[in-house]
């Protein structure tokens, strides 16, 4: 049986409806509620609380730290300042991408790396000839996200130090109560947010912590859909739906570079060297195949296409994690990987694969739509990304 | 700062034969040894006063004729004497069977072991002459570059080579057919005294860790067969003076070229800029430039130690990490003082005898690979000894002569800790337990008795994992795989950086022949 995470005991009495999903190593909250509805709305209006433990996580140390990530990431660790935190994807020597995650780092050969899949081996296989020891602590450190307009505030309360010092991809060590926790001001919303590291056998207190100071605040235990949705609003990646690792890719096509996935600003050529540099320097002289874009689906057009069947409009109110087709006057031009209906905007938003030349904003497309078991063609245009990027996200 | 066009990473045969081959094209070129002597494995030491042995190889591989005519290798001092008896093999009852150079004496010797042997040995010698033919024009050529290596490609490489050198459809049938056997089974076809194939089947597993029953097994026996004449046998060749003056006429040759050589001068790592190799750092800290770098040493060093992960993407560090090749065989040097009597010898077989073999049947060499399989060293193991004193009265006093007995297997890595003195000495014993068994009243003649494991073969010449061989010769590792598949062009990841060590195609055993094409490689390309 899927071990539940080091919260389980305090996530389990709250989760009504029993929707457990599998996210990695373990199970955790899908939602709380039978719909993941208010959960979502507690991200974008007050608070949710996330358990988000089920990340992988390596601690790096050792006098060549840096070297063993810079020859791993894209982006340049020695300008990553102690104290900051970098969002980056990893290659493999044909520049293809591996995972994507973030990267903190704790103290000056410190460093603290997460991610969606187990990537143990390929560190390993990167350290040769290099004093560094890599630790596996996805079982050790426990997270909770907190993400939402009053994140700040609730967190405040039990925060010694001011968090308005605690700048946007920051993190800063800390005690919250009697636990020690990293703070990181981090998370997958596109809101306001934290995210809270601490060791294992101190979840439930720090859980116990931040669940009693949010009250007030209307805090909301909130599941993956809900993130889930609130992440592509924010035009966040998610592996395995957005992208397929080219570690598990079958073929060739189903790979994809940092640029094509609009990460391109996340390659650092000036680095002398790293998994992947060569193949990207090329990729980059050249123009681009396909680029990662938002699209949103014309609501007029859905809603006749239904009512044309004797429907109201139906669209998914939790992220369509499918591959959907994408047309140009009949000509396949790409897919959207994830559609949601984004409760915030009001829109029928996706995340979508566009091939050149036909990515261009403002792009009039057609998605598919299926109505009453036929397939259908709904207008679409090219639109920028994220969907929706309130000022708070970074303030 | 100093520079050069080449620098070449330690003075092995290859890493001399490469030296001379660029100097000849006009190249400077600087070869850095780490030791105070040139030759590599190649190497005699006085290890007991007044007796001058071949520590490491006891037999010189073949030595293509091109290679000592370009060379001009006789007029640079060398000279080889090959043993008119490559093989006598002895039974503890006292029996021993000699096989010649001459097919026909070798027939009348078989004759009194097993009538049908005997009259299937001039067609054997006949089919073992035509397989290795193939393998030894394979080996003159560079191995053929395949993009996407597969099984697929191997074969009709080897088809295609086959075809190309106007073998006929049986014949090329019959290679595909043997050099996936194991050469237990090769024999077995051929012959039925225990002895003969015993002494043959350990020349298909010299110096791996694989019993005469693993598939493909028939490709070492054919390996090591490359360059015999007709009717010859696992050839043995003495180098005179002792195997040291191979890489002193080698050093010579180069020098007369105009290459220099530094003694004493260890590479700590391999300077890259921009993916490109910028020339070398030694230990004592200074810089020589370099756009040109060939290493000898084996690719775990060069690759993983010299050059290191900043350059090597993780998918190829594996692969290099991968290479098969763990040493599996000991020497013992005895100094003696008079020569033992060999039973059953014929007149004058001593002068002509090379190696005396102790490996009575397939089944024993089966048995003594049984202990290596779990981490231990043989307690009967195979016994492959020389007396180059014998032809050459140069290498010990006046009536003693030098025995080196090469032993296999010993493990590198033994399961029980690592070897010491103690593993050493009870080494030793029991190898002079099993020769005085074969070989009566040979005890008696120790003067001094000298051991090298795999761990001081590592020590001593930088064999990795203390293996002479630097990579295993089994199928997977020959041809477009050797070192590894994609990269048996002596390249590698970091332009302008090649390898020309026996780990490179065509590999340990064919003298010299990897450190040439890794020169003809270095010329090829534009820079």
């Amino acid at each position: 049986m899927l071990p539940g995470t080091p919260f389980h005991s305090r996530t389990a009495p709250l989760c009504a409806a029993h929707n457990w999903r599998r996210w990695g190593p373990c199970v955790v909250a899908g939602s709380y509620d039978l719909h993941p509805e208010r959960e979502y709305f507690a991200v974008r209006t007050s608070a949710a609380l996330f358990d988000v433990s089920p990340l992988y996580k390596y601690a790096i140390r050792g006098v060549d730290a840096t070297r063993l990530l810079n020859r791993v990431i894209t982006r340049d660790v020695s300008r990553c300042r102690v104290g900051q935190v970098f969002y980056t994807p990893w290659c493999d020597a044909a520049g293809k991408v591996l995972d994507d995650g973030t990267l903190q780092r704790l103290g000056e050969s410190v460093f603290r790396l997460t991610c969606a899949e187990p990537n143990l081996q390929w560190l390993y296989a990167n350290a040769t000839g290099l004093q560094v020891e890599i630790e596996d602590v996805s079982e050790q450190v426990a997270a909770l996200s907190l993400q939402g307009p009053s994140a700040r505030a609730i967190l405040q309360h039990l925060c010694p130090a001011d968090l308005n010092d605690l700048r946007y991809f920051h993190v800063m060590g800390s005690q919250l109560g009697s636990v020690a926790v990293e703070i990181s001001r981090t998370g997958y919303s596109g809101d306001l947010g934290y995210e809270v590291w601490c060791e294992a056998a101190a979840a439930p207190q720090l859980w116990d912590l931040i669940w009693e100071a949010g009250m007030p605040y209307g805090l909301v235990p909130a599941g993956i859909l809900a993130l889930d949705v609130a992440r592509v609003e924010a035009g966040l990646l998610l592996l395995d739906v957005d992208y397929t690792s080219a570690r598990a890719a079958a073929i060739e096509a189903r790979k994809s570079s940092p640029y094509e996935l609009g990460l391109g600003w996340a390659v650092d050529l000036r680095k002398e060297n790293f998994v992947g540099r060569a193949a990207l320097a090329l990729e980059q002289t050249r123009p681009a195949q396909w680029r990662f874009v938002g699209i949103e689906v014309d609501w007029l057009d859905v809603e006749g296409l239904f009512n044309a069947a004797g429907l109201a409009p139906q669209v998914p109110t939790q992220t369509l994690r499918a591959s959907v087709p994408l047309y140009l006057s009949d000509e396949w031009v790409g897919y959207a990987s994830s559609t949601v209906w984004s409760p915030i905007t009001k829109r029928y938003i996706g995340l979508a694969h566009l091939r050149a030349p036909h990515f261009a904003t403002g792009t009039s497309l057609q998605m598919e739509v299926t109505v009453e078991h036929q397939r259908r063609l709904a207008s679409a245009k090219v639109v920028e990304l994220p969907f929706y990027d309130p000022p708070r996200k970074r303030s | 700062m100093r520079s050069s066009d080449c620098i070449i990473i330690g003075a092995g045969a290859n890493s001399l034969v490469a030296a001379a081959v660029l100097a000849r094209a006009g190249r400077k070129v600087l070869v850095l040894e780490r030791l105070d002597r040139v030759g590599g494995t190649h190497a005699s030491a006085e290890l007991h006063p007044g007796y001058r042995f071949d520590t490491a190889m006891t037999s010189l591989g073949w030595l293509p004729p091109l290679l000592s005519r370009q060379l001009r290798l006789s007029r640079h001092g060398l000279n080889v004497h090959w043993a008119g008896m490559p093989l006598l093999a002895l039974e503890r009852d006292g029996h021993s069977l000699p096989l010649w150079r001459d097919e026909r004496r070798t027939v009348r010797s078989l004759r009194m072991l097993s009538v049908r042997d005997a009259e299937r040995w001039p067609a054997f010698c006949a089919r073992a002459a035509r397989l290795a033919g193939f393998l030894r024009s394979a080996y003159m050529l560079p191995a053929p570059q395949v993009p996407n290596p597969g099984l697929g490609d191997a074969w009709t490489l080897v088809q295609l080579g086959l075809k190309a050198r106007g073998l006929g459809r049986m014949e090329m049938l019959e290679l595909l057919r043997v050099l996936p056997l194991s050469v237990s089974e090769w024999l077995d076809e051929w012959f039925e005294s225990d002895l003969l194939k015993g002494a043959l089947g350990a020349g298909g597993v010299q110096n791996i860790n694989l019993g005469p029953q693993a598939a493909g097994t028939a490709l070492g026996l054919l390996h090591h067969h490359v360059g015999a004449a007709l009717g010859d046998i696992r050839p043995v060749g003495f180098v005179r003076g002792g195997m040291a003056r191979l890489g002193e006429a080698l050093a010579a040759a180069a020098q007369a070229a105009g290459a220099t050589i530094e003694l004493n001068s260890a590479v700590a790592s391999v300077l890259v800029r921009s993916g490109q190799a910028a020339g070398v750092v030694l230990a004592n800290g200074s810089e020589i430039k370099a756009a040109t770098v060939v290493s000898g040493l084996d690719p775990k060093q060069t690759l993983l130690e010299l050059v290191g992960g900043d350059w090597l993407e993780p998918g190829f560090v594996r692969r290099v990490n991968n290479i098969r090749g763990e040493g599996i065989a000991a020497r013992v040097h005895l100094a003696l003082d008079g020569l033992p009597v060999f039973p059953d010898v014929p007149s004058g077989g001593m002068d002509a005898l090379g190696r005396i073999s102790i490996s009575p049947s397939l089944e024993y060499v089966e048995r003594a690979h049984d202990c290596a399989k779990y981490g231990r060293v043989s307690n009967a193991p195979v016994l492959e000894a020389v007396i180059p004193s014998l032809s050459d009265a140069s290498l010990a006093p006046a009536g003693c002569h030098v025995m080196s007995v090469a032993v296999q297997y010993t493990p590198w890595h033994l399961r029980a800790g690592a070897w010491n003195a103690e593993r050493s000495t009870a080494l030793r014993d029991n190898v002079v337990a099993l020769l005085d068994a074969h070989i009566p009243g040979l005890r008696a003649r120790i003067q001094a008795a000298v051991v090298h494991t795999p761990a001081d073969f590592e020590r001593e010449f930088g064999a990795p994992r203390g293996n002479l061989y630097h990579a295993d010769l089994t199928l997977d590792q020959i041809l477009f795989m050797r070192p590894i598949a994609g990269w048996a062009q002596y390249r590698t990841p970091v332009r302008g950086l090649y390898m020309c060590g026996p780990a490179n195609h065509p590999g340990a055993g064919i003298t010299g022949v990897a450190g040439y094409h890794a020169a003809r490689a270095v010329l090829h390309t534009k820079p």
